[in-house]
């Protein structure tokens, strides 16, 4: 897991870890970019991410991931990223491709679920958090109390 | 965390059921916690009568959008 100030180098990630991956055996290599796209005039969304959490997430994809055989990766922007770049790539290495055809979709949507990461929609200038596109992650409400 | 964007807080708690009743109190927070996920140290809880020690450190997670 990485992650980087900025929009990512994707050309750069994906060949390195082509690279990294090479000597492993691995008969698929499943890409996923995530590209920021333009609408409701954004000129960048920005991203807050917690770490500490994020890292124990990814951990335990990792360790789900092993257990197939198979090998997840991930880069996450931190902060502002333009419209048209990638704040989000995603892989799958596995011996074969019915495994990582699997996994990459299941990642990808925990990742939108529960990855504990805030995004921002940056118009004129300024920072909105985008309440409307984000969901509460699992065992959202513990404190709430039910009485108000 | 996040769109919070609150400065950490120190409590006097024993417990997350305490914890919840000083932060219904906060306007700053109320409106927050039916959509927040909760961390102590940071792990995920999903037991509102854990028990917290001195030094505990909770986290409030609001919703999320990766990517």
């Amino acid at each position: 897991m990485e992650l980087h100030d900025g929009p990512l180098d994707v050309r750069e990630i994906f060949g390195r870890w082509l690279d990294e991956e090479s000597g492993n055996n691995y008969g698929a290599y499943i890409p996923f970019v995530g590209i920021i796209r333009e609408e409701d005039g954004i000129e960048a969304l920005s991203f807050d991410i917690y770490e500490p959490l994020l890292a124990k997430w990814f951990d335990e994809w990792q360790k789900r991931a092993r257990e197939m055989g198979a090998k997840v990766r991930m880069a996450h922007s931190i902060g502002d990223v333009p419209v048209h770049t990638s704040s989000y790539v995603s892989a799958v290495f596995s011996p074969r491709r019915r495994v990582a055809l699997e996994l990459i979709e299941e990642f990808v949507e925990d990742f939108k679920a529960n990855a504990p990461i805030w995004k921002y929609d940056v118009v004129g200038g300024e920072r909105i958090y985008a309440s409307e596109r984000s969901t509460p992650m699992d065992g959202a409400g513990l404190l709430a109390r039910d009485s108000e | 965390m996040g769109p919070m964007g609150m400065d950490p807080m120190e409590l006097d708690v024993g417990s997350l059921e305490e914890l919840s009743v000083v932060l219904a109190e906060d306007e700053r927070v109320r409106e927050w916690l039916p959509r927040c996920a909760v961390a102590i140290n940071d792990r995920v809880v999903s037991d509102r009568d854990m028990k917290l020690e001195d030094g505990d450190r909770v986290t409030l997670l609001p919703p999320v959008c990766g990517g």
